[in-house]
Parts: C-alpha cells; sequence; structure tokens
C-alpha cells in the first residue's frame, strides 16, 4: 500500500504540473485583467504547436550538447525571442514570419537528428536567429487589454519550462535506446517543419 | 435572558479586513509582494548581489531598503510620476547582470542598489501618497530587507555549478521580460 502511494503521489503531481498550461481563469476577484494577463501569456508559448516543438528541440539539441551548450542555448532563447517579441509590439515589420518559424523546427530537428555538434557560438547565433522569427509572432499576436507585465512574464515562464521539458526528455541522451528516440524524435520535429513549411508557401 | 436581550441592540464585529483594514504598514508589505514590477526587479537585484559574494550580499541587504525609504519620501514629496520606463529598464539591467554573472566591484554594486532602490522608492511613494504613506514605505522597506536577506543568502550558499546556472536563467527570464515591457511602454507610448 506504501509503495503504491509512493508511486501514485509523483505522478499526481506531474499530471496537475502537465494541466497548468490548459488551466482557465477563476476570475473569482474583481481585477480580473491581472490573473488573466499572466495564464494568457503562460498559455500562449502551448497554443501554436510550431512554437511548441522549435522550443523542445532547443532543450533536447542541448542537452545533446552537453553543458555549456545545454544551459546556454536556453539562456539565449528567451533573451533573443524578446527582443524579437519587442520587434512585434513597436510594429517593425519582418517578412517571412511564418516561413522563419517552419525553417526553425526543420532545422532545428534535423540537427537533433543528426546529432550536430557545431561549436558554441555557431549553436548559439543558430538559435537565436530563428528565436526573433518566434518572438516577433509572439509580439505581433499579444491580445489588446492585457496586463503588459503579467503577461510577459507568463509567457517568458512558460518558454522557459518548454526548454525545460526539452532539457529532461534530452536526458534520455545517455543511454543507447534514449540517443535513439532523441533522434526519432528530431526526425518527427524536422517532418513537421516540413509540413509547416508547406503551408506557409502555400 | 440577557444574551438574548443584547441580540436587539447588535454592534458591527468589525473583524475582517474589508472592515478594518490592514493598516498602513501592511498596506507596504502587502503593496511590495503584490506589485511584481518591484518584486520581481527587487529579487532580482537581490540574486545578483548573492553572485557577487557574501560582502555584496550583506550591504545591499542594508541599502537597498535605505535607498527605498529616501526614494519613497522623496516621491512623497514631488508627487509626480516620471514617464521614463523605470520597470522595464529595472528589469532589463539586473536580469542581464544575473544572466551574464557579470563581474563588477562591491562598490558599483552598492551604487547600483542605491540607484535602483532610490527610483523604485519614489514610484511607491508617489502610488502611496494618497494610501498609507511614510507608514506604508516603512512596511515595505521592512519586506525588502527580509527577501533581500533571503534571496542574497541562497544564492551565497549554493556550491553547486547547476544552481548558480539555474539563478543565471531566472536572470534570462527577468532579462527577456524587461525587453517585453519596454515593447509595450514604446507601443503605448506612440
Amino acid at each position: 500500500m506504501r509503495c503504491i502511494r509512493s508511486s501514485t503521489g509523483p505522478s499526481i503531481v506531474f499530471v496537475m504540473a502537465l494541466s497548468l498550461p490548459w488551466s482557465s481563469p477563476a476570475l473569482a476577484h474583481v481585477e480580473q485583467g491581472q490573473a488573466a494577463g499572466f495564464l494568457i501569456g503562460l498559455q500562449h508559448p502551448w497554443s501554436g504547436f510550431d512554437h511548441v516543438l522549435a522550443m523542445i528541440a532547443v532543450g533536447l539539441w542541448g542537452a545533446q550538447l552537453g553543458a555549456p551548450a545545454m544551459w546556454l542555448l536556453p539562456v539565449t532563447f528567451p533573451m533573443v525571442m524578446a527582443f524579437g517579441g519587442m520587434l512585434g509590439l513597436m510594429g517593425v515589420k519582418l517578412p517571412g514570419i511564418e516561413i522563419g518559424i517552419a525553417l526553425s523546427a526543420v532545422m532545428l530537428g534535423v540537427m537533433v537528428l543528426a546529432e550536430a555538434r557545431p561549436k558554441l557560438m555557431l549553436a548559439a547565433s543558430l538559435v537565436s536567429f530563428f528565436a526573433v522569427f518566434h518572438g516577433h509572432a509572439h509580439g505581433t499576436e499579444l491580445p489588446p487589454g492585457q496586463n503588459g507585465l503579467l503577461y510577459s512574464m507568463g509567457f517568458v515562464i512558460a518558454t522557459g519550462f518548454l526548454h525545460g521539458l526539452g532539457i529532461l526528455l534530452g536526458l534520455l541522451h545517455r543511454w543507447p535506446a534514449g540517443k535513439l528516440a532523441l533522434r526519432s524524435a528530431g526526425a518527427f520535429i524536422a517532418v513537421m517543419g516540413v509540413t509547416f513549411l508547406w503551408g506557409a508557401l502555400k | 435572558m440577557a444574551g438574548i436581550a443584547s441580540l436587539c441592540c447588535p454592534s458591527s464585529a468589525a473583524a475582517h479586513l474589508v472592515m478594518t483594514g490592514m493598516g498602513p504598514v501592511y498596506d507596504g508589505i502587502g503593496h511590495l509582494l503584490l506589485t511584481p514590477e518591484d518584486l520581481v526587479a527587487a529579487l532580482s537585484l537581490a540574486l545578483y548581489a548573492g553572485l557577487r559574494g557574501p560582502i555584496s550580499g550583506r550591504r545591499t541587504m542594508f541599502l537597498l531598503p535605505f535607498a527605498w525609504l529616501i526614494g519613497g519620501i522623496a516621491g512623497l514629496a514631488v508627487n509626480a510620476l516620471p514617464t521614463f520606463p523605470v520597470s522595464a529598464v529595472s528589469f532589463l539591467v539586473t536580469g542581464g547582470l544575473v544572466a551574464a554573472d557579470f563581474y563588477m566591484p562591491v562598490s558599483a554594486v552598492m551604487v547600483l542598489g542605491i540607484v535602483f532602490g532610490f527610483a523604485h522608492g519614489f514610484l511607491n511613494g508617489v502610488a502611496l501618497n494618497e494610501g498609507a504613506g511614510i507608514l506604508g514605505l516603512l512596511g515595505i522597506m521592512i519586506m525588502l530587507f527580509i527577501l533581500t536577506a533571503f534571496a542574497a543568502a541562497l544564492v551565497v550558499s549554493l556550491n553547486k555549478p547547476w544552481a548558480r546556472i539555474a539563478v543565471r536563467v531566472s536572470g534570462s527570464w527577468t532579462f527577456a521580460i524587461g525587453l517585453l515591457m519596454l515593447g509595450w511602454f514604446i507601443r503605448e507610448a506612440k
């Protein structure tokens, strides 16, 4: 019985943690915009499959590369993505956003598939380049009437958790079967990226 | 019988916060805890002071609340909000410093703490002008001292490299939020 309890406890916590991004605001209090701003920001990165795949791919690739890339890439991505978001908020036009986002899934998927090991600066530059497109798309899609700070906090935290999820999955890289699973995930992300690209070019 | 008789002329208990309020000091404490513009920025500065070592952490623990109080008193006196995006810049500076684990001498960290504390305190002073006033600032100062002490001490005590990296990741998030806030500010200003 104790064994069952000890194994179900973490599972329940895990399921609860997973359900957080899809939770709806309680709106129990007067300042509705405040809570909604944070929760909408928290949900936004999860709302597009292309974003989710690219951000998880960053974590997977970082885990394959090992330290310090494992930490540098997820540190770099939100900062540069926020820069793209700032450009989007300011109304600065950036051509080929959807193509850039689709290409990010293709490129990052291929990197994970091939277990590519470029120099650290090159890997960081590649991730940073694509982060601008993701950030810009988020910046221009921000719904009106939200609390800017709380929305931004939710948005950045959710992005960070997606990278964390990627790194966590990337820890499978320690085992031979895990390596194969990660490369398969890379192939899946690249194929999905091609379908996104097809949609963007149509 | 007397109990039943007293029911005929009851007075309000006023036992709850809606009726009594929390008092200006607690209002100040609540203000800091419920204002992410101040809370996140102050925590970020405390984390940076902790990253720079125990001396830096200890001095920031005392200097930051004091500068905040002085700024708050100035804000109470002046009562005019600046148009400069103080919070966004604070997030950018402190988040960037934490993310980069940028080396600065202790004296420079002190100057940063004073400028930062004064600027945020000034905004708080303006906000509390028609509310909790100076006692509210005192509440903010107390809470700030506690938070800075805990956050800086936590970072100083971290020995494992991954734990310090986790702190730096939080800095990158703060920096990213600061960039987005700056974007919001520019959009609103247009």
